[in-house]
Order: C-alpha cells, then sequence, then structure tokens
C-alpha cells in the first residue's frame, strides 16, 4: 500500500508548483480527480520560478490570549505566515508554544484575540466542516459508530451528499488507508495506529479545504508512527490535500513537512519559517538532514552559533564529518 | 577505583559476549491457536444461568425457614405463595391489576423521561438553563414523591392524573441528574469533533452528546424505574384505589386487611418478578445492543 520511494524524486522538487496547476474544483471531484493530477506531473521547470498565486489559507498577525481565573495568558502572540494550496505545513515548537491553540483558532473552536485567519479571504469565525481536524486523542472517534459509520458520519452531519455517496466516498478512503477488513467493528476493537487511520479517512472524505492535524501520531509508538508518516506522505501523494500539521518532534516536522513554521515559547511566536520540501524518509540521518535538523533546534532554543575553538563547535565539526554514522540518529534528542 | 565495581572473583563486571543467534521459524503444525472452552465453563459464562441458580438458591432458604417457622399467617411458604400467584394469575385478578398499574406507571416514566430530555438539553446549551436545573434539582430531588401526592389528589382529584403527577416527580430529577452529568463527562476531543462537523442544537445534542452519555443516561433510566415502582406501589398501598381503578399496591393492601397473607406474598412477588424481568430483557438488553457492544462499559 505504502510506496515510499513514489514521491520521493519529481514531486517533491517544488512546493508550490502543483499548487498552481490545481484548480479548486479537482477537490471537490473526489478520486476521478487524481488521475488528472497525475497527468500533469512532471512540473515544467519554468513553474518553478513563477510568482506564488495567492495564498488559501492566510494568518494575519494572530494573538491568542486564554483566561484563567487569576489571569490572562497570552498564549499566542502576534503570529502570521500563508499556507498555499498543497502545502504541507508544520507548526514546530516545543510545549506551550501555542502550536495547538494556533490550529484550534484555525479550526474556528478559538476566537484569535488580535488579527485574523483568512480561508479563501474568508474570515475564520467558527468550526466547519471545511476545515477537519485530526486530534491526538483517540476518543475523537464515536465509540458508538463502526469504521464505516464514523467516517460517513461528518458527510451525513456537514449534510454536504446524500447517503449513498457517503457509503462510497466511505468505501474509497477506508480502503486508502488499507481498513477495509475491519469497516464494520467497532473503535475499541482497533489498534492505536488503526484508530489513527480512521480518523484520517474520516477527515479525507470530507475532502475538506484544510485538513488540520493536531499532533496525530504523538500517542502512537515509535514503529507506527514511522510506518503512519510514510502513509500520510503516500496519501498526500495520491490526493494533494492541503496540511497544517502540529508536531513537537523536528524530525516528523522535516519528513512530514514541505514548509516549517518554528515558534517559540511562552508565549508563541513565530521564529523561523523553513523549506524541508527535499526531505523525506529516506533522507533520515544524511548530512543536510541533520544539518537542517541541528539549524532547527538552535532556532527553538535560541542558542548562539557555536563559537570556534568551543567544545559546541568541535563537536558540530565532529558531527559534520561523520554523517550518517548511526542511520536516524540525531545529534540531541526531543522527548515525545 | 575499579575494585569498588569489580565482583568478588575479582574480573571487572561485564557481561559475557555470547554467539549470535537466529533461528528459522517453520509454520506451525499439530496446535490449534483457538480452541473452545468446555460445556460446563460456557454455560456458566451465560449471566441468566448464575442469576437464576442465585434466585433458587433464595427460595430455597425462603422454603426452609417457612417451614421452620410454621405460620402461615405471618409468614407463608414459597410453595403456598407460588401457589396463591398462579391461582391469582390465572383467575385473571392479578392480570387485571398488573395492566392497571403497568399503564399508570409507562404514563409517568415516559413523561418523566421526556422532562428530563427537556431539561438537560437547556443546561447543556444555556448558562440560565444550568442553573435551573442545579437549582431545581436541589429543591426537589430530596422530597419523597409520595408526600407530594395528598397535595397532587387534592389539585388533580381522585384519579391517573395524581398518579402520573408523583411518577413524574420520583423520575425526572434522578433521571436528570444521571444524564446531566453524563453530558458532561463526554470527552472534549469527541465534542470538538462534532462541532467541527456543524452539528450544532438538538443534533449536536442528539447524535453527539446522547449516544456519549448512554451509560449514565441508562443507569438514570433504571434508577427512575426502581423509583418509579416503589412510588406507585406506595401510593396505592398508603391511599388505596386512587387511580380509581385499584393496581397491585391496591391488591396488596385489601388481601392485608382479609389476611391473607400468601396472596400479599404473591402480589409482592408479582413486583419482583416484573422488575427482574424488566432488567433482565429490558436494560439488559439494551444495554448489551449499544453501550456493552460499542466497548464504552463493559
Amino acid at each position: 500500500m505504502v510506496v515510499p520511494g513514489l514521491w520521493s524524486s519529481a514531486m517533491r522538487s517544488g512546493h508550490t508548483p502543483l499548487a498552481e496547476a490545481r484548480r479548486d474544483d479537482d477537490i471537490d471531484s473526489g478520486a476521478g480527480a487524481v488521475g488528472a493530477l497525475r497527468a500533469a506531473e512532471p512540473v515544467p521547470a519554468t513553474a518553478l520560478t513563477a510568482a506564488p498565486a495567492d495564498a488559501l489559507l492566510r494568518v494575519e498577525g494572530v494573538s491568542i490570549d486564554y483566561r484563567t481565573d487569576q489571569r490572562v495568558v497570552r498564549a499566542t502572540h502576534r503570529v502570521g505566515f500563508d499556507v498555499h494550496q498543497a502545502d504541507r505545513f508544520v507548526l514546530l515548537g516545543a510545549s506551550g508554544c501555542g502550536k495547538s491553540t494556533l490550529l484550534k483558532s484555525i479550526a474556528g473552536f478559538i476566537e484569535p484575540t488580535e488579527g485574523r485567519i483568512l480561508l479563501d479571504g474568508q474570515a475564520v469565525t467558527r468550526p466547519g466542516p471545511d476545515r477537519v481536524v485530526v486530534f491526538q486523542e483517540f476518543d475523537q472517534l464515536p465509540p458508538w459508530k463502526t469504521v464505516r459509520d464514523n467516517v460517513m458520519f461528518p458527510l451525513l452531519a456537514s449534510r454536504r451528499v446524500g447517503r449513498a455517496e457517503a457509503a462510497e466516498r466511505a468505501a474509497l478512503y477506508i480502503d486508502k488507508v488499507g481498513l477495509t477488513p475491519f469497516a464494520d467493528v467497532h473503535p475499541h476493537q482497533l489498534s492505536g495506529g488503526m484508530k489513527q487511520r480512521v480518523a484520517i479517512a474520516r477527515a479525507l472524505a470530507m475532502q475538506p479545504r484544510v485538513l488540520l492535524m493536531d499532533e496525530p501520531f504523538a500517542a502512537l509508538d515509535a514503529l507506527t508512527r514511522r510506518r503512519m508518516q510514510e502513509e500520510l506522505l503516500a496519501l498526500w501523494d495520491e490526493f494533494r490535500f492541503t496540511l497544517i500539521f502540529v508536531t513537537h518532534s523536528i524530525e516528523e516536522a522535516l519528513v512530514v513537512g514541505n514548509r516549517i513554521a518554528i515558534l517559540s515559547p511562552h508565549p508563541g511566536r513565530l521564529r523561523a519559517e523553513i523549506n524541508s520540501h527535499q526531505f523525506g524518509l529516506h533522507s533520515l540521518g544524511g548530512v543536510e538532514f541533520q544539518a537542517t535538523a541541528q539549524r532547527i533546534h538552535r532556532l527553538l532554543f535560541d542558542e548562539p552559533e557555536a563559537a570556534p575553538g568551543t567544545v559546541a563547535a568541535d563537536a558540530e565539526q565532529l558531527t559534520h564529518q561523520r554523517p550518517a554514522a548511526v542511520p536516524g540518529h540525531l545529534p540531541f534528542r526531543i522527548s515525545v | 577505583m575499579s575494585h569498588v565495581l569489580s565482583s568478588p572473583a575479582g574480573g571487572p563486571r561485564v557481561p559475557p559476549v555470547r554467539p549470535e543467534v537466529e533461528h528459522t521459524l517453520p509454520p506451525l503444525t499439530g496446535f490449534a491457536p483457538e480452541h473452545p472452552l468446555p460445556l460446563a465453563a460456557r454455560i456458566w459464562q451465560q449471566g441468566w444461568v448464575r442469576r437464576l441458580v442465585i434466585i433458587a438458591v433464595l427460595a430455597v432458604l425462603w422454603e426452609i425457614v417457612a417451614r421452620w417457622q410454621n405460620n402461615d399467617l405471618l409468614l407463608p411458604t414459597f410453595v403456598q405463595t407460588a401457589k396463591a400467584l398462579v391461582e391469582g394469575l390465572a383467575s385473571g385478578e392479578l392480570v387485571e391489576k398488573t395492566a392497571i398499574s403497568l399503564s399508570v406507571l409507562l404514563k409517568g416514566y415516559f413523561a418523566g423521561i421526556a422532562g428530563a430530555f427537556v431539561l438537560t438539553t437547556l443546561a447543556v446549551s444555556t448558562q440560565f438553563g444550568r442553573d435551573l436545573l442545579s437549582t431545581l434539582t436541589s429543591m426537589f430531588n430530596p422530597l419523597p414523591a409520595i408526600a407530594l401526592l395528598p397535595l397532587a389528589l387534592l389539585w388533580f382529584g381522585l384519579g391517573q392524573g395524581s398518579l402520573v403527577f408523583v411518577l413524574i416527580h420520583s423520575v425526572l430529577w434522578p433521571l436528570a441528574l444521571n444524564t446531566y452529568a453524563g453530558f458532561q463527562a463526554v470527552p472534549e476531543t469527541l465534542r470538538m469533533a462534532g462541532r467541527n462537523y456543524g452539528l450544532t442544537g438538538i443534533r449536536y445534542v442528539l447524535q453527539i452528546l446522547v449516544p456519549a452519555a448512554l451509560p449514565s443516561i441508562l443507569s438514570g433510566l433504571k434508577i427512575g424505574w426502581a423509583f418509579a415502582w416503589r412510588t406507585l406501589i406506595a401510593a396505592e398501598l398508603v391511599f388505596g384505589a386512587s387511580s380509581g381503578k385499584g393496581g397491585l399496591g391496591w391488591f396488596i393492601f385489601q388481601n392485608r386487611n382479609e389476611l391473607y397473607t400468601d396472596r400479599v406474598f404473591a402480589g409482592l412477588a408479582l413486583v419482583i418478578i416484573i422488575g427482574l424481568l424488566v432488567e433482565s430483557l429490558g436494560f439488559h438488553t439494551l444495554e448489551r445492543l449499544t453501550v456493552r457492544r460499542w466497548g464504552v462499559q463493559r
């Protein structure tokens, strides 16, 4: 089902051109559009230099406060960025940088204190089925519905399509996440990874304008998480949805995203936006991958560049001289 | 320093380097990874078998104590009671009384459920509804329904109206409390998922909150059912045939006056049997089809 090598070369060479080539109605035409999209590849070189089209989602100077009984705490301070069609946009930061709060705000659950969030030029005011969220917690799936009913549920609840088409779409996306044999079981009989697959299938079946994922793999074991990243990228390769992905793992950010927004903690401010379209699971442990990971690490923790002659500089020199000595091993750890 | 870390034998404490091993795994044969439990264990797994055993043991104990007591007026035996029960059912008298009781009971019960649903829906949607529910429940829940019956008789007169009124009172508050507690325990993620798909108002309550809170709602329904039975029988026992035609409680009351103790026991036994049937056929089936199947309750 998963073909990691497939999406590695031509398609990941640039992150905006496909977005421009794509029309809005592709999203709503479902599986039929996939073939047409594939025909559009590979991307002509000229498209790479074209100016980016209007952003699909625009976050403009957004600050978010949350209120306790005693005080008002600023979670996010004047953050702004653009997300384009078919982006895999990652919000990366340590705990307490307000990245989940920001995502919930994009989803419409939390109203920003200042600034605004525009989707297709329209201000986001409330939760809606055009911005489907995949949460970290497994209890996002109603336990009283089977896998199939769970995937059909939002389609019927939002009254987007009729029952027949909802069933058809559910079957397609359940198949895409490899859960067809489990379509008629209830969520409590599934493993954690399978539950997240159901949540992803459910979100994709809605064919939302933006797919929001709030640390969707954080509660999974390391091996399952790796496989889920692979599968997510394979799904993106097929359906080219627009993704906003929250994580606190640098490695996951580099693998999953094509652009990473780095947020500083307390309150969350935008520290940097970094491109990572050139990395995938194949690049784990590579020289460039490690260098970028270290750069992000520095940006996250605001460590100064190592001064020449210091122990830190020597250590960095060493890691650069011995690339991929231990594949997949990073020179630091982030607790997960 | 290395002496400190050394083993008593003197060598450094390093585990031995052992040869590596790789096994080729042949396909498993001659072994069933799954086999059925023995028949006796499977029968004992059935809940109703265990319940029947408990009831049988209680009946035998009753029979022994009654025979030892040897006073029909105070404590008739199990066999005598069973005989009176069969006779009452055969003559149609008990069937009629039960039908009267049950029809009043169901009216009050369902009206109470409807009231509880309205109150809790208000409570989850508005601050005012929340205050209304908490104030009303803390005021009325401690009031025994039977204590309201004299008032109800004044207001609604002799007849079903006053009984239905006290039944609603006995069902409404415990059910509303349980349902509201269940609504509040619905996980935040599930709420957000529901709102994410554009569910609001009554659709949100019916499609997210009610199924998610069903374990609490079911336990509220059970408590409400028991309270309703108690109230109904007590009302008829204390105030006689207050619904115009007498029900089961009236049957017990009359026979006590005429010292037919075995019939009194037969009436009580019928109350118990109906309770058991409703529990095992009604609520248990409902649980098996819903909360157990969904894995939200063991």
